[in-house]
């Protein structure tokens, strides 16, 4: 009787050993989760880190707890060699069937939920700035931009994404340049278009992305709150290089940013150099050929200002 | 039952179709049985799989440096499409079609499919469109170079010019493709619903047929969407219409809608059976019934409804207004809530067991775990903030491969080996599949587990070169791919060893409970000489209560036919 009892209270002690150790190990890896990021350049990555650590947390905490069990169950529910006895006939057990329809809807519900208000505060965060044309979530929500714009004081920066190529053109300076500068803890309005097919503009140390569309004009705001050089990607698949088309965003103060932008109007445009077009060429001088036929990039970008140092950046 | 009575003489007078010959060749013929159906599709996609990771393989080899080094970009664009192209529309469909071939009228106690010639067709277009892909890689200008979802414009662009171009045959073999598989799925779903043997009704049924007749139904009403875009995508290409062509007035984010209005919806065609395959494996390595049988069944069901509503997940970084973003969040996070009533249901079936570690048991454990894991990453994936960092980097990439292959692949070993002695008569070398399992199980998790960290540093997928900075990564998942690749010769050796000489299997070697067992392995040419009578539900395990029915008259029958 007694050592039944100890068994059983045993029992319980190892179960609620396992789920804190559980729980600890969980929320360890939702504190490391931030790491696993590049730089937060951004506001909204700041967001999204604390999104995903709560995920991790909730994701590991799953994780653990199933694989636990299976592993458990493996190692010490093994039938022994010569037994061919069945286990306990059960065939369910409402209470437990229940639980785990229960828990699990809320427990997602409660992360649609705080998706959803993460994306809304994405929208709103830094303030300064118009929204542009009167978006409800201007942040990522492409709308063909109306016909005629009027000229705000801040005029998005134009992207012009092309086969394989990256150009920012600042309309209000007359600047063109093949890297993105940007002044910290303003509002950036871009408006994201394509002169060719699908490209994606991505810079993951802001964690922002969004498909161009060949055709649309997208307008896409957020904030850069860190100074430095990070990269920007093409993210979506857009032909034969497009693994090269990649460039830059420079985050910097707002008297760098303005000098920046006076020195480069000063500049008279010259060809920027261009990874792919440069591939290209050096293919075509090969006498045998290794590849397929390709669609010929586009001549390199002819801007105010070019920086392809591709080794200095975050 | 005749089968039980006569035991050795049964080995010899296997299988033929009358007039058919009676061995490998009639896997060359134009066989209507479904058993040799089953078998051939299940060769020929496992062919495709060997093909198809080649060209992954040497994908990881480019992937090994940062630079594009090992072939030219065109070729490595090649390859991805085609990778991706192969597994899909030639590996895990055909495979599970052979399965649900092989396995549902044997599970469901009946002769033949309902239409024997339709399903011969059905798998005789398969090679058809394999050949007319494998050709794309000869043609000039080489095989589509789009990826598997063609998006236009890139996938309009034809730089060679040719009407015959690599494009031009990937769309016409995914139309064939789709062809393929609604017939198979008219089939399907007819033979299930109509031709269940008596007393089996919708709660005697196995889980595997509950899941096959899901995945078949996301088939009838998705294939449509696919096939429609892609004869548009065709027309646009071929003869200037402007469906999706942007510079003639056409929108490329609508065929994006008809792509994955099928194409995510095909995700639950491809992990429906395999959770038919966890829900068959479990109980039989176990020795316990399946956990909640009828809400499991049921889920399946649920699952088809609400994967026709999520499609636009795989678009939230795309030309999608802010609240299409939110109503498919909310959309897709509902879908892990029966996956997860089947998760928590295999664990309870296999906690308390006497549980064998055979090698189809040690597949499905492995396959659940790297479920487990897809799923959870699966969950992340549609939080549209945090998409919108990973959408289209390696996340995605690793979330998906945790899923077609850590579940799917393993799920699919884990069948093979469980049915492989009642398919072919023979028992597997138990000591190769448990070596196949730990490669695979090593291999599979060193490929795809780097992936999540690399894309969530933000490199992008479909890169044939790379900045120096995600290089340990790669170089990680490249020596998991080539493990994975080893991992298949101890596989292959044990099937085409033991399918020739192996020891002979018995009837019933796993002492499992289902129509299938209770007949001669391999089963005779349609299957049962008398239709059992099913009288209780599945998985009776630690029970004594008969699957069918033994009444008298039935015996006398029995004897005398």
């Amino acid at each position: 009787m007694y050592i039944r009892r100890w068994f059983k209270k045993r029992w319980i002690v190892v179960i609620i050993g396992l789920a804190i150790a559980d729980i600890l190990v969980s929320v360890w890896l939702g504190q490391q989760s931030y790491r696993w990021f590049p730089p937060q350049a951004s506001a909204e990555s700041m967001l999204i880190d604390d999104l995903f650590s709560i995920m991790t947390t909730i994701g590991s905490l799953i994780f653990f707890g199933v694989t636990g069990t299976l592993l458990y169950s493996m190692i010490f529910q093994r039938a022994p060699k010569y037994d061919t006895s069945d286990g306990p006939p059960i065939e369910g057990n409402l209470k437990l069937e229940v639980i785990w329809t229960v828990v699990p809807a809320l427990v997602i519900v409660g992360i649609a939920f705080a998706s959803y208000q993460t994306y809304d505060r994405m929208a709103v965060l830094g303030t300064i700035g118009p929204k542009a044309m009167g978006m409800q979530s201007a942040n990522a929500a492409p709308v063909e931009a109306p016909v005629a714009a009027p000229a705000a004081a801040n005029d998005p920066i134009e992207v012009h994404a092309r086969q394989w190529a990256w150009e920012f053109y600042y309309p209000q300076q007359q600047v063109s340049s093949t890297e993105l500068h940007l002044p910290i803890d303003q509002r950036a309005l871009l408006r994201l278009s394509s002169e060719d097919v699908l490209h994606g503009f991505y810079v993951p140390a802001f964690r922002i992305k969004q498909d161009i569309i060949p055709g649309r004009e997208i307008d896409f705001e957020f904030t850069p709150i860190r100074e430095g050089r990070y990269r920007v990607r093409d993210s979506d698949y857009s032909g034969t290089y497009f693994a090269a088309n990649q460039s830059f965003v420079v985050v910097e103060s707002a008297d760098d940013y303005q000098d920046w932008l006076t020195m480069a109007a000063a500049q008279s445009p010259t060809s920027a150099p261009n990874r792919a077009y440069e591939e290209f060429k050096r293919s075509r001088e090969n006498p045998i050929g290794l590849g397929w036929d390709t669609v010929e990039p586009a001549a390199p970008p002819v801007v105010n200002y070019d920086n392809s140092d591709e080794e200095a950046y975050e | 039952m005749s089968n039980t009575l006569m035991e050795p003489p049964v080995q010899e007078s296997l299988q033929p179709q009358p007039g058919a010959p009676d061995n490998w060749k009639r896997f060359f013929t134009f066989s209507t049985d479904h058993k040799v159906i089953g078998i051939q599709y299940i060769v020929t996609a496992f062919v495709f799989f060997l093909f198809a990771g080649l060209l992954a393989m040497i994908m990881r080899g480019e992937l090994l440096t940062p630079e594009s080094d090992l072939v030219d970009r065109t070729v490595y664009n090649g390859l991805f499409t085609m990778h991706g192209t192969l597994m899909l529309f030639l590996w895990t469909f055909p495979m599970l079609s052979g399965l649900a071939n092989y396995l549902v009228p044997l599970q469901i106690g009946a002769r033949d499919m309902a239409f024997p010639r339709l399903n011969a067709v059905a798998f005789w277009l398969v090679p058809v469109f394999g050949i007319i892909l494998t050709v794309s890689f000869f043609v000039p200008g080489g095989p589509s170079q789009s990826g598997w979802w063609a998006y236009p414009p890139v996938s309009l662009q034809n730089p060679t010019g040719n009407l015959i171009n690599g494009q031009f045959l990937w769309l016409v073999a995914v139309a064939l493709s789709g062809v393929s598989s609604i017939m198979g799925a008219v089939n399907i779903v007819t033979t299930i619903i109509r031709m269940r043997a008596p007393g089996m009704g919708w709660f005697k049924m196995p889980v595997f047929c509950w899941t096959v007749l899901s995945a078949q139904l996301i088939q009838l009403f998705g294939l449509p969407a696919l096939t429609a875009g892609a004869v548009m995508l065709l027309f646009d290409l071929t003869v200037g219409t402007s469906f999706f062509n942007p510079e003639l007035g056409g929108d490329p984010v609508l065929y994006q809608h008809f792509f994955w209005f099928y194409s995510h919806p095909a995700v639950y065609v491809i992990i429906l059976p395999i959770f038919g395959v966890f829900s068959e494996v479990f109980p039989v390595y176990a020795r316990k019934p399946l956990f909640g049988y009828p809400v499991v069944a049921v889920s399946s069901l649920i699952i088809t409804a609400l994967g026709a509503v999520v499609w636009v997940h795989h678009m939230f970084a795309s030309g999608t207004p802010g609240w299409m973003r939110m109503l498919f969040m909310f959309s897709t996070m509902t879908i892990s809530v029966p996956t997860g009533i089947k998760v928590f249901a295999w664990v309870a079936t296999v906690w308390g067991g006497k549980i064998r570690l055979n090698t189809p048991m040690l597949f499905a454990l492995g396959g659940l775990i790297m479920w487990v894991f897809a799923g959870i990453t699966g969950i992340t994936l549609g939080s549209v903030p945090f998409d919108i960092h990973v959408n289209n980097t390696y996340y995605v990439v690793g979330h998906f491969h945790y899923v077609v292959y850590g579940a799917v692949v393993m799920g699919f070993y884990a069948a093979i080996y469980h049915w492989f002695p009642k398919m072919t008569g023979r028992m597997y070398y138990e000591g190769l599949g448990q070596l196949h399992f730990v490669l695979t199980f090593i291999g599979a998790n060193l490929n795809f587990f780097p992936m999540h960290p690399v894309g969530l540093m933000g490199m992008p997928r479909r890169v044939a070169s790379y900045d120096p900075e995600f290089a340990f990564w790669n170089v990680l998942a490249s020596m998991g791919a080539f493990l994975l690749g080893v991992s298949t010769l101890p596989f292959l050796l044990n099937v085409l060893s033991s399918w020739a000489r192996g020891p002979k299997a018995g009837d019933n070697p796993w002492r499992a409970i289902g129509l299938e067992w209770m007949v001669s392995s391999p089963p005779p040419h349609e299957n049962f000489d008398e239709i059992p009578v099913v009288v209780s539900a599945p998985y009776g395990y630690g029970g004594d209560e008969p699957l069918v029915a033994s009444e008298p008259e039935k015996e006398l029958v029995g004897e005398y036919s």
